[in-house]
């Protein structure tokens, strides 16, 4: 048991001794795009959230719902982010993310209820809309495709595991919640607006 | 009886060795530097940190949430909805130059009256309740919403202070739970005295 204890301390002090490099952007095997796709999904709000809404939105409306949205978000934010990405626009994102923010949100926070078809059409523009604006982005930022299949794996993951989850809420308080999750979107959206407003 | 104790010894050097390497392991940070935008931590940890800084404000947000748990459904979930929404309708209204007299007036009376309707579990309309709730909630608001730090973003900002304003809420709410007992009702209503006192006080230092 002392020589197993001994053991892990000498291996703890060897890790702690020779810190290396995370190479986070793998350079070598080319995929440093495809996670940095990954990571920009998780770490920008401006698309996660509206996102999280309308996985959220589809989680509610019951699972056939649910699996429209997962698969047509993904699908149509991979044409818009082609489509950015061949002809990548200039201009501010600011104001569709506002609407993004502000629209999901609020169909979340009202349940609305929403029909599977209204659903598809919804996942849609949202779809396009963002993608286009990411497909733009990485235009710029020279990531190309690989970044945006990142961005659409990640996507997908996420709408999969929250809707989900929410189809199988089935206490109350627990939709609820949701729905207060909706109401919190739909407040950072118009705090949002003040942002973009503000006089200089 | 040997060997338990000598287990034990070798589970507590175990915990020891792992603790110390836990230590050891925060005193040698390496920054990811995954994705450099600058201000989106600064903003968002102002935010969560914001809401907090003010007791008039937390007080009013968690006697929001214990009022909603004395009124119940559908009051217990309408009441946090509708205080963040109106909440930023008012911080959107002051980032946008437009000036609200009277804020901190506004901010001290929503002490007292939230404090005092759970005083007296006071059961108005759903409409009235909300609408006292949301009116109040603009002038909040309004006083937080143009405090951003410089250089910090806007977006995460309102996103980790949105957050702390609905988890202060839920801690009302959470609160507000021992209200279906008798002693519960007793206490939640000493709190309510204790809320609108607050208030008082916040007003008097307002109109000082």
């Amino acid at each position: 048991m002392r020589t197993g204890i001994l053991f892990r301390v000498l291996a703890a002090a060897a890790v702690l001794v020779m810190p290396a490099a995370a190479s986070a952007h793998l350079v070598n095997t080319g995929l440093g795009p495809f996670y940095d796709g990954i990571s920009h999904f998780a770490l920008t709000p401006e698309d996660l959230l509206p996102a999280l809404a309308l996985a959220l939105l589809a989680g509610l409306r019951g699972s056939h719902t649910g699996r429209l949205a997962l698969f047509v978000l993904p699908g149509s934010w991979l044409a818009g982010g082609l489509v950015g990405l061949s002809w990548p626009t200039v201009s501010a994102a600011t104001v569709p993310t506002m609407v993004s923010f502000i629209a999901m949100g609020g169909l979340v926070a009202l349940d609305v209820r929403i029909r599977p078809l209204g659903m598809a059409c919804l996942a849609l523009v949202l779809g396009l809309l963002h993608g286009y604006l990411n497909g733009s982005a990485m235009s710029e930022a020279r990531l190309g495709a690989l970044g945006l299949a990142g961005i659409v794996s990640s996507l997908f993951v996420v709408v999969a595991l929250v809707a989900a989850l929410v189809v199988v809420l089935r206490a109350p308080w627990a939709r609820i919640a949701v729905r207060v999750a909706g109401s919190w979107i739909v407040a950072i959206g118009l705090l949002l607006l003040g942002w973009s407003l503000r006089p200089a | 009886m040997i060997r338990s104790r000598l287990i034990r010894s070798a589970l507590s050097a175990g915990a020891v060795a792992g603790a110390a390497f836990a230590v050891a392991s925060t005193l040698w940070p390496i920054a990811a530097w995954a994705h450099v935008e600058q201000g989106r931590a600064a903003g968002f940890l102002a935010g969560i940190r914001h809401p907090i800084t003010g007791l008039d404000h937390v007080l009013a947000m968690i006697s929001v949430g214990i009022w909603g748990a004395q009124l119940g459904a559908p009051a217990i979930w309408l009441l946090p909805v509708t205080f963040p929404v109106v909440m930023a309708l008012g911080g959107m209204v002051g980032l946008l130059g437009v000036q609200l007299p009277g804020v901190e007036i506004g901010i001290a009376l929503s002490g007292i009256l939230l404090g005092l309707a759970v005083f007296a579990e006071w059961r108005p309309p759903l409409w009235a309740a909300a609408a006292i709730v949301g009116c109040f909630a603009v002038f909040h608001g309004h006083a937080h919403g143009t405090e951003l730090p410089a250089g910090a973003s806007g977006l995460t900002y309102s996103i980790g202070f949105v957050m702390t304003t609905g988890t202060l809420h839920a801690v009302g709410i959470g609160i507000g739970v021992i209200h279906r007992w008798s002693w519960g009702r007793v206490v939640l209503r000493a709190a309510g005295a204790l809320v609108a006192a607050a208030g008082g006080f916040f007003l008097w230092r307002a109109l000082a």
